[in-house]
């Protein structure tokens, strides 16, 4: 059930948000497949490699952004005679995307110096200035009214709450942040979380309005927050922080619920820690010469597969360079299912370790030891299923009921560098470096 | 005596004293050492005196001599008075006083001279033993002395390192002080520095815009082949104040939708929690009702609760009123309410727990001595039990072997005939109820074969009727009056079958009557040749049960061994019969 390898490059291949398309890019070209068929029903040729591409929220505009001429080119799905460049010109270009509704383009121009707004319907082009280069400066609400914005102006952190229909300033405040690092809406939209830079462990929460809703601190004179996500509902917001926790608080107080630890020793009896265990294909000397010519490829693969390890038992750790600028420790990467149900976690000085949390009885239900680090982690947008590789020929799933691993069954070596779902759940496109497949779920026998 | 001492101790002490360890010589041989200075020591003089008493006294100087010795004697304290008034020759008697007394002296002196000398040896020990333990005791300080000086050397030499560690923390707090402000002006200056830097940071930024807006660069554009419809399909809307107000509006509904839809999910949480409060009100309330009936009637209790559990069964229902009013007071009514049955209840549990423990406490120890008493004696009975059957088992195994092993002790074998046809009745019993089951079949089925019987007989009547019929056609036929008979026909059917009825009556009787008659008997009735092969088929399946039946008769009488073998077989056949049969 995988379909054969196409190729790309720079890992830009994206599904159309209805999923039904499939764009890629290779070089300078830009193809749409069709998902089932994996026809190229479009081709499209840009002016350069194509640095960034991004589908519009309707699906009907593909975004091809390439930065170092500070061009940007758009394309129609509906109409494939029509197009769209836009020229930054000489002041640069480090990033571009599309507005909520697909019909604007935000641009930000080299050194944050501003963000230019191109209007695909009235050409009118109108400028943010003071954006702020972080993490996350910029994030619109999931219905796509709102964005706001994280301004530095004054030696002070300021937000910006714009209406997305016509770019009117609805709130501008001043953040009671030292250094702003990152900005995220609640999903319902309501609920603005904004965090300091790692120096300082500070969660702030505004409300939509700009009223300062509560703030959050967990401890001091450390090293702080690492990541930040909602949970679907926005029922939790769960902060991953240096100190190898995750702590989670609630929407109606904003106090912490609990916090989950990543020990070196697991010891949790309700917990299942699957291990990868990698054994060589065993080939008889005497058969050798004969199967070495035919089979090939096939001798030097491995197989994996899991074992339920006993408990208590020990988490590969390795000991980080605590004196470099961002020091491999703590949670770098947290996913929530689609069902809330559960909560993926990754905590960066173990990093051949996947954590699954248990959100309805707040416990840990299952750790993944792979051989090889962790490189991308996502979940099924429709069950509770998880995949994740770690850049070797293999996929990896994980739901309640257990854990498999495939093989990716390919020509030469399809090394899985990153994988996505398709937003049906019903297929995962896996990404090497220089290719990418398709694997089709079918949800009886995967189960 | 005293003078004589100290007189005969005078040129000594110099002695003494000079040499120490010379007096043990000086004890053991006195005479060689003191025998030149005779005269100073007079110990020596009476034994060296008869000796030298030629040389000493002659005839012509005793009266010398004896004033001499007079003198002697009288210096040394005794009464020498005896010899000065015998002038002309030496009386014995004086003398031998005088050597008597001379003699005890010396003996005495001699004793003396022996203790002093014992006195002198342990004093010398003593003193020896003293001085051993002196330089001893000199070494022991000599050496705590040094030790002494050494720790003080350490101490002072530990103080020293006090004062220089002392001198390195002071140092070091002071260079910390120094480091920390230093680090606070670092860190003053290096936020002041990137304020700074932002700031120029941010003009340049403004002055790139400036620059670039003034430049009107010409390649900032956006060419688009034609415009496209805003998603909404509406089109765009001047920005006014209205417009301002609308997105407020928006805002504040968007909010306000949000806190509406989280009241309500707090609306239901709160009620579904209020409800199970109420519950659980009510199942207190319930559990503590019959409790409070009975602290009613304990004397014990102390009224206090009984009023407070008055009192709370009011608050109970007031609450329960107020709770659907959901203000403050009610809220407080209720806790304090929740708490008090809580409390209640709490004690309630602790008191029955206690009560319980110690009623069990109680029952169980006399339970247990009670119940362990009876079981062993139960166990003991049981035993007994056991040993007997046993014993019997043993004894009836040791019959059987005797019977065996003997079978021609004639009692023995009588007995167990006897025995044996106690059983065969038994079994003889069993079969003849059996055996009257088998006789009530049989009458069943003979009964069916009369039937049959009855049955073929009309057949054959209605045959031969018929027979008679169609003869009687074909003759009538024959007859040239045949229309004038036809019309005849059926009472002359019905005069045939009458007569026929009679005679299959006096057929069916027989076999009624003669039930020891065999069944062949029913063969010999004039059946109709045509149905005779099964009806004969029947009788041979079924033949077997009248043999049977006899041989088993014939047995009866016959001797029980062999009955015995043959019982179980003719049961087995027996039961083979009746399934057989049954279907009939």
């Amino acid at each position: 059930n995988f379909s054969e390898v196409l190729k790309q490059s720079n890992q830009l291949s994206k599904v159309s948000p209805d999923g039904k398309y499939m764009a890629t890019c290779v070089q300078y070209r830009l193809m749409v497949r069709d998902i089932n068929t994996l026809q190229i029903v479009h081709l499209y040729s840009c002016m350069d490699q194509v640095m960034h591409m991004e589908w519009s929220a309707d699906s009907l505009f593909i975004l091809c952004a390439m930065y170092k001429r500070g061009l940007v080119q758009v394309w129609s799905l509906e109409q494939p005679d029509w197009h769209c460049k836009i020229d930054e010109g000489s002041i640069g270009l480090v990033s571009s995307r599309w507005s909520p509704d697909g019909r604007h383009i935000l641009n930000t121009t080299e050194f944050h110096l501003r963000i230019t707004v191109w209007s695909l319907c009235t050409k009118s082009v109108s400028y943010i200035k003071y954006p702020k280069a972080c993490q996350k400066g910029m994030d619109f609400t999931s219905d796509g009214r709102y964005m706001a914005l994280a301004e530095r102006r004054e030696c002070k952190d300021y937000i910006s709450v714009f209406v997305c229909d016509d770019w009117h300033l609805l709130r501008h405040f001043e953040s009671e942040t030292q250094d702003l690092a990152g900005l995220e809406w609640s999903p319902n939209g309501c609920v603005l979380a904004v965090w300091d830079s790692c120096l300082e462990y500070k969660m702030l929460l505004y409300s939509l309005d700009g009223r300062l809703l509560s703030s959050y601190s967990a401890y001091e004179w450390s090293l702080g927050i690492k990541s930040v996500t909602w949970s679907p509902s926005s029922q939790f917001l769960v902060i991953g922080s240096y100190d190898e926790k995750v702590r989670i608080l609630n929407h109606i107080t904003w106090k912490k619920i609990t916090e989950f630890e990543h020990p070196g020793t697991i010891s949790n009896s309700k917990a299942v820690v699957f291990k990868e265990m990698e054994k060589s294909a065993v080939v008889g000397r005497d058969d050798l010469s004969i199967h070495q010519l035919t089979v090939g490829n096939s001798l030097f693969s491995t197989q994996s597969k899991y074992e339920i390890t006993q408990l208590p038992t020990q988490v590969p750790v390795i000991k980080p360079d605590l004196d470099r600028a961002n020091p491999k420790i703590g949670i770098s990467a947290m996913a929530f299912s689609a069902d809330n149900r559960y909560l993926a976690t990754k905590n960066d000085n173990m990093p051949q370790s996947l954590w699954v949390w248990d959100m309805q009885r707040l416990s840990l239900l299952a750790v993944l030891e792979q051989t090889a680090p962790v490189r991308c982690f996502n979940w099924d947008p429709c069950r509770p299923r998880l995949a994740l590789c770690t850049g070797n020929t293999r996929v990896y799933l994980w739901s309640p009921a257990g854990c498999v691993s495939v093989n990716v069954p390919v020509e030469g070596s399809f090394q899985v560098q990153s994988l996505f779902w398709h937003c049906s759940g019903n297929s995962l496109i896996l990404l090497s470096k220089e290719q990418l497949c398709l694997c089709y779920m079918d949800s009886d026998d995967k189960k | 005596m005293g003078d004589w001492w100290t007189a005969a101790m005078m040129p000594d002490p110099a002695h003494d004293t000079k040499d120490l360890s010379s007096i043990s010589g000086i004890s053991m041989s006195p005479c060689r050492q003191n025998s030149p200075p005779s005269l100073h020591s007079s110990m020596a003089l009476p034994r060296t005196s008869y000796s030298v008493l030629s040389a000493f006294c002659t005839e012509d100087n005793v009266s010398q001599c004896i004033v001499y010795i007079n003198q002697e004697v009288c210096s040394l304290g005794l009464s020498g008075v005896g010899l000065e008034c015998v002038s002309d020759g030496p009386s014995a008697v004086p003398l031998l006083n005088v050597l008597y007394e001379v003699l005890q002296l010396q003996k005495r002196s001699q004793r003396a001279l022996q203790e002093l000398e014992n006195q002198q040896l342990k004093t010398s020990s003593d003193l020896e033993h003293l001085q051993h333990s002196n330089s001893r005791l000199k070494d022991q300080l000599e050496h705590t002395r040094r030790e002494n000086s050494g720790l003080h050397e350490g101490e002072r030499r530990l103080q020293l390192k006090i004062k220089t560690l002392q001198n390195c923390l002071k140092s070091e707090k002071d260079e910390v002080q120094k480091l920390q402000s230093i680090i606070s002006s670092r860190a003053t200056q290096y936020n002041h520095d990137t304020k700074r830097k932002e700031r120029e940071c941010t003009k340049l930024k403004e002055r790139l815009n400036q620059l670039l807006m003034d430049k009107r660069d010409k390649k900032l554009a956006i060419e688009v082949s034609n415009y496209v419809g805003r998603s909404d399909g509406k089109r765009g809307l001047w920005k006014t104040g209205k417009m301002e107000a609308r997105h407020e509006g928006e805002m504040y509904k968007a909010l306000l939708g949000d806190y509406e839809s989280r009241q309500r999910s707090l609306m239901l949480e709160n009620s579904e929690l209020k409800k199970v409060l109420q519950h659980m009100k009510k199942d207190m309330i319930s559990i503590l009702s019959p409790k409070k009936a009975r602290v009613k009637t304990e004397p014990t209790d102390d009224s206090l609760e009984r009023v407070g559990s008055e009192g709370e069964e009011e608050a109970a229902d007031s609450s329960r009123e107020t709770l659907e009013q959901a203000c403050e007071q009610a809220r407080e009514q209720l806790t304090n309410s929740i708490r008090l049955q809580w409390r209640r209840l709490k004690s309630h549990m602790e008191r029955l727990d206690s009560q319980a423990s110690l009623v069990a406490c109680q029952e169980r120890e006399g339970e247990d001595q009670m119940s362990r008493r009876e079981q062993e004696d139960e166990i003991q009975r049981m035993r007994l039990e056991v040993q007997q059957c046993k014993e019997f088992i043993h004894v009836q195994q040791q019959l059987l072997q005797q019977q065996l092993s003997s079978p021609c002790d004639d009692e023995t074998a009588a007995l167990l005939n006897d025995c044996y046809t106690l059983e065969e009745k038994e079994r003889l019993k069993e079969e003849w109820r059996l055996f009257d089951e088998q006789k009530k079949n049989f009458e069943k089925e003979r009964k069916n074969f009369t039937e049959a019987a009855i049955r073929l007989g009309h057949e054959r009547k209605a045959f031969e009727d018929d027979r008679a019929a169609w003869l009687k056609t074909q003759f009538l036929n024959m007859t040239p009056f045949v229309d004038r008979k036809r019309p005849a026909l059926p009472e002359a059917e019905c005069a045939l079958s009458a007569s026929t009825e009679p005679e299959a009556k006096i057929q069916s009787t027989p076999p009624l009557l003669t039930k020891s008659q065999s069944y062949r008997a029913f063969s010999t009735p004039r059946a109709a040749p045509v149905k005779m092969p099964s009806t004969a088929d029947l009788y041979r399946s079924l033949r077997l049960i009248p043999e049977s039946r006899g041989h088993g008769r014939r047995q009866s009488g016959e001797t029980v061994r062999s009955r015995l073998r043959n019982g179980s077989v003719d049961c087995s056949v027996f039961s083979l019969v009746r399934d057989e049969n049954s279907p009939i």
